[in-house]
């Protein structure tokens, strides 16, 4: 167990110009600069192999959709060769009583070396029984697994924040992995799913130079999630000049205005969609014509509909956003203000009348 | 109702408050002339906050044309955040003045909870409103419901729409700026997510328009039915008095 990264690449039949290749476009993703390529190279040709562990929870399998296909299929080639798929529910060979046994090899030979990657989230209602593993509830399997691990990542949204299995109101009640975990160094790698180079390069960076990404305050590597879509999307010059779809099938629509009045959550989303794209770049869903749902927000289920700018607030018996709560309240205020100047005013005159 | 005309002011000069004769308390300096700037400079940053916060939120209908042609969005993001600096320099100036000003500068931000007093003249005032009492008791700064709309409603709301303005303008300026970093990077976490923050910036918003129509109205009612000038003394600086006899806070004052 002692080969490089390199050695496992070679083996699954990776040349060495596509390794480089790789090693460039990582680097550029990661935005390292093209000098820092042959750093990335030497420590993967030097390094042994990191084993990572990749769980499944609660989920809908898109977090693993999507790193399958990450664009460049060379990076998930690499990125597959590396991973230790030895356990990985979806796509590993082995089943079973077999397939639990390699989890315990892991976290016992392995002990502090290892990566766990989660992907969906346990549920602790009922004792953790909405979710069985090999006969075991899921939040047993995650803790075991952790129990050794060097770090966590959280992959997608469920792993982040609980994603919709965690939305209101939560009947298995669903908790993101650090609600569980809580020695253990988490990274976030929120999204629904996230977007796969954005999880190569982290996992890469991770294993290249065996330190965890510079995270922001939410846990999250700050090189993908610092900015929102709204900073870089590319409808942003009708956002500023106020021009807005203002309905699905009008002519604003074909002409690719903002899509902030049709609910786009973009201003509030932090993700790199805008920047990155998705299917190698081809599109994202703004520039597919649709807003951006926050699929990467904590809560983003519980935020009201994906076609509302402004969120509709529960807490009033009806649902309305808080500006017509505001509105209605600044009303009856006037109102009442307006009644109570009305009884001053005659209680006034009538005082008059009395005192002459 | 005893009418304004009919009162000579005593001279300022006069010896002992109550002691003029005709038992009227002399005019008193009350707003300080930073107090009286800040209190119109804040004013008009308000409704310019207010207004251009709702066009955020709500834009109006789109324009026809290039895009290039127009900045429409951002001339209305642009006066919301002059305008929030201009109210946050005005009530950083204004903590200041609460301290080295006069007393009366200091009433909103500290109001005399502590004293049975101020509790006896609140309920006083509160059955003036509803209309269970005639006359309101004289003050030298501000009547004690006045007070507490102005510390709770005002100064407590503005300091939540500060916060969280700051940290929603923090977004726009990105990690690494001190917006970001001293409100945006641990604010949004309180909130869940900048969604949420958005919703509660715009709560917190109509609370604020609806203490500027409750001061406004409260106000406006003082000067009419009152025993004291209002609308004078925030312009003049001095409090005169309709009525003779010893306001309540003469000796807090
Ligand atoms: S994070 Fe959300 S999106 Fe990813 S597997 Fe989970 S449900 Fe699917
Ligand atoms: S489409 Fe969405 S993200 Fe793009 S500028 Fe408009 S509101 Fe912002």
């Amino acid at each position: 167990m002692d080969e490089t990264f390199y050695d496992v690449l070679r083996r699954q039949g990776v040349s060495r110009r596509s390794f480089m290749k790789f090693c460039s476009l990582t680097a550029a993703a990661l935005g390292l600069g093209p000098q820092l390529a042959p750093t990335l190279a030497h420590a993967l040709e030097t390094k042994p192999r990191i084993p990572v562990l990749w769980l499944h929870g609660l989920e809908c399998t898109c977090c693993s959709e999507a790193f399958i296909r990450s664009a460049h299929p060379l990076a998930s080639d690499v990125i597959l060769s590396m991973l230790s798929l030895d356990y990985d529910d979806t796509i590993m060979a082995s089943a079973g009583h077999q397939a639990e046994a390699i989890v315990e090899e892991i976290v016992t030979k392995h002990k502090g070396n290892y990566i766990l990657a989660v992907e969906g989230n346990p549920p602790l209602n009922e004792d953790g029984m909405y979710c069985i593993i090999g006969g075991k509830p899921f939040v047993e399997q995650l803790k075991y697994a952790a129990s050794n691990a060097k770090a966590v990542i959280s992959w997608g949204s469920c792993a982040s924040w609980g994603c919709v299995q965690a939305a209101k109101p939560n009947p298995t009640q669903a908790v993101p992995v650090h609600k569980v975990i809580h020695d253990k160094p988490i990274i976030r790698v929120p999204g629904c799913p996230p977007i796969p180079e954005v999880m190569t390069a982290v996992i890469t960076y991770i294993l290249t130079f065996e330190r965890i990404p510079e995270l922001d305050r939410q846990g999250r590597p700050k090189m993908f999630y610092s900015q929102r879509i709204h900073d870089k999307c590319y409808r942003r010059p009708h956002f500023d000049a106020g021009q807005f779809v203002e309905a699905w099938d009008d002519e604003n629509a074909r002409k690719g205005y903002c899509l902030y009045k049709m609910g786009c959550k973009g201003p509030t989303t932090y993700n790199s969609c805008s920047t990155t794209r998705w299917n190698g770049g081809v599109s994202f869903p703004i520039q597919a014509g649709h807003g951006c749902i926050g699929c990467s927000e904590d809560g983003f289920w519980d935020n009201g509909s994906f076609y509302d700018r402004l969120t509709n607030i529960k807490q009033f018996g009806v649902e309305e956003n808080a500006d017509v709560i505001g509105a209605t309240a600044a009303g009856v205020v006037g109102a009442a203000i307006a009644a109570h100047a009305a009884v001053s005013a005659i209680k006034n005159a009538r005082s008059k009348g009395d005192n002459e | 109702m005893v009418i304004a005309t009919d009162f000579d002011p005593p001279p300022p000069t006069a010896p002992k408050p109550n002691g003029n004769g005709n038992g009227f308390q002399p005019a008193i300096y009350v707003y300080e002339f930073p107090v009286r700037i800040w209190h119109f400079v804040n004013a008009f940053a308000i409704a310019a906050l207010l207004v251009s916060g709702y066009f955020i939120g709500s834009p109006p209908p789109t324009l026809s044309g290039e895009a290039s042609d127009h900045f429409l969005m951002g001339y209305i993001r642009f006066t919301h955040f002059a305008a929030g600096y201009i109210l946050i320099i005005g009530m950083a100036a204004r903590t200041y003045w609460a301290f080295v000003g006069n007393k009366h500068a200091l009433e909103i931000f500290a109001p005399p909870i502590l004293t049975a007093k101020f509790w006896d003249n609140t309920w006083h005032e509160f059955k003036r409103y509803v209309f269970l009492e005639k006359e309101g008791r004289k003050y030298v700064c501000h009547n004690p419901i006045a007070v507490l709309t102005m510390h709770f409603m005002f100064l407590w709301g503005i300091t939540f729409m500060i916060f969280t303005g700051l940290a929603l303008y923090g977004e726009g300026t990105g990690m690494g700026t001190w917006q970001h970093t001293l409100f945006t990077s641990w604010i949004i976490p309180i909130f869940g997510n900048s969604q949420n923050l958005h919703t509660f910036h715009h709560l917190a918003a109509w609370s604020i328009l609806i203490f500027v129509m409750i001061h406004v109205y409260g106000a406006v009612r003082d000067e009419l039915l009152g025993h004291q000038s209002i609308f004078s003394t925030i312009v003049s600086g001095y409090r005169t008095f309709k009525s003779p006899g010893k306001p309540e806070d003469m000796d807090r004052a």
